[in-house]
């Protein structure tokens, strides 16, 4: 418990104080003296690399500690027996904070539909569950501001939400796999074992370990290509593709995006020199979700348990929601 | 008795995978170890996320892949 305690306190006198550390490598390294697009976009690295990680490291531990209230089989438990449309809300909404791998979309599509949650109210946590991920919202919010995060998380909602309300309205039902309605499981799952705050912790150990250990390369290579961009690509050099003045460019963004599969943190830079250079919010965002909203990994997977048809129409809703989000934020930025 | 790890092409399946070969190696334990991959006989077990552990047919553990302390512990526990 000190232990943590004094991790903590370490996280804050650094992040705290990362702007003066910069200032201090930057002399020390006399790169000051230096006054072009190089010294521009190392000065940019070394802030952005340790701040971007540091955010990551405290947000995906305490990620790992809240996910451990909330177990698959309880947000399950929490779905049964809801409304359509409340259910597609609460889906959404426990689809950030439930722990989740799309290796494990199927069985967990299985149990859902077991269960009798309805085949809307699942997918709007298919939906939700991949796109709104920590690792996206915590570079969003360390290279673009908080208004860029909460947007992202608000937009990925309600496309979860209302996308799950229309499949759940059109009554696709016959287009599940008919053995998903067969199987009878054994429910009673692992019964819980008691946990306690140690573990909890340790889960958030554990989720350090697995996440921030697998995307940091990513962020220093992310990072990396952005202060270049920062420094050398002039500024307007994506505006004419991918500019608000292009009506084609979101849907365009969406189609490029589905069936390109990165994790979040893999996509990120991407997103950064699109934006730096001109690209539109909107547009830069629909990509984004697209990438990591929608993949064709995803589809294969699903493909054991929901047959063509339901794909199309699923990814379809999805991707439309999604070119929908980028128009209104092209309008409102 | 018969360990079966269940999980299809997840990185965490894999690792349990090992991690219980290793336990039932180095405690000497008389065990087969099955991995099952068919999804239709994952979803048998109510599991929800993958990796699962089910020992003698009984799932003891799911999501995570637990430390070598206690994978023995759930051995001992269910044999």
């Amino acid at each position: 418990m000190w232990f943590v305690t004094g991790l903590i306190v370490i996280w804050f006198l650094i992040y705290f104080n990362l702007e003066r550390l910069a200032v201090v490598i930057y002399n020390i390294t006399g790169l000051s003296s230096v006054k072009d697009g190089y010294a521009r976009s190392i000065e940019f690295f070394i802030y952005e690399v340790p701040k971007v990680l540091l955010l990551l490291t405290i947000i995906v531990f305490v990620m790992g500690i809240i996910r451990t209230y909330f177990s698959p089989e309880k947000t399950r438990a929490l779905l049964e027996k809801k409304s359509l449309f409340l259910g597609n809300i609460l889906a959404s909404v426990l689809g950030i904070f439930t722990p989740f791998c799309s290796c494990s979309a199927v069985p967990l599509f299985i149990g859902f539909v077991e269960a009798g949650i309805p085949l809307g109210v699942t997918l709007s946590f298919l939906i939700a569950a991949p796109m709104i991920n920590e690792v996206a919202v915590i570079l969003l919010f360390g290279l673009f501001g908080w208004k860029t995060a909460v947007i992202y998380v608000s937009t990925g909602l309600v496309i979860a939400i209302i996308s799950g309300y229309i499949i759940g309205k059109l009554r696709l039902e016959r287009y599940v796999e008919p053995w998903v309605y067969e199987i009878k499981s054994n429910r009673k799952g692992t019964g819980e074992d008691k946990i306690n705050l140690q573990d909890r912790i340790d889960s958030g150990y554990t989720a350090v370990k697995d996440i921030v250990g697998k995307v940091w390369i990513y962020i220093i290579i992310g990072v990396g290509v952005g202060s270049f961009a920062h420094g050398y690509v002039p500024e307007d050099f994506m505006a004419g593709i991918m500019g608000k003045s292009n009506w084609w460019a979101v849907p365009l963004s969406v189609l490029i995006g589905i069936p390109l599969y990165s994790n979040a943190a893999g996509i990120i830079p991407i997103v950064q020199v699109l934006l730096e250079k001109g690209a539109s919010l909107g547009t830069a965002l629909a990509f984004m979700m697209a990438v990591i909203g929608l993949s064709l990994p995803e589809a294969i997977i699903l493909k054991k348990v929901l047959k063509l048809p339901m794909i199309f129409i699923f990814f379809g809703i999805v991707g439309v929601g999604i070119i929908l989000t980028g128009y209104i934020f092209n309008l409102i930025y | 008795m018969i360990i079966k790890i269940l999980g299809s092409g997840c990185k965490r399946c894999e690792k349990l995978h090992k991690k219980v070969t290793e336990v039932v190696i180095s405690n000497k334990i008389y065990a087969e170890i099955i991995k099952v991959d068919d999804i239709k006989e994952i979803a048998k077990y109510g599991i929800l996320m993958t990796p699962g552990l089910v020992i003698n047919e009984k799932l003891v553990y799911s999501i995570n892949v637990p430390s070598e302390k206690d994978i023995l512990k759930y051995i001992k526990q269910n044999s």
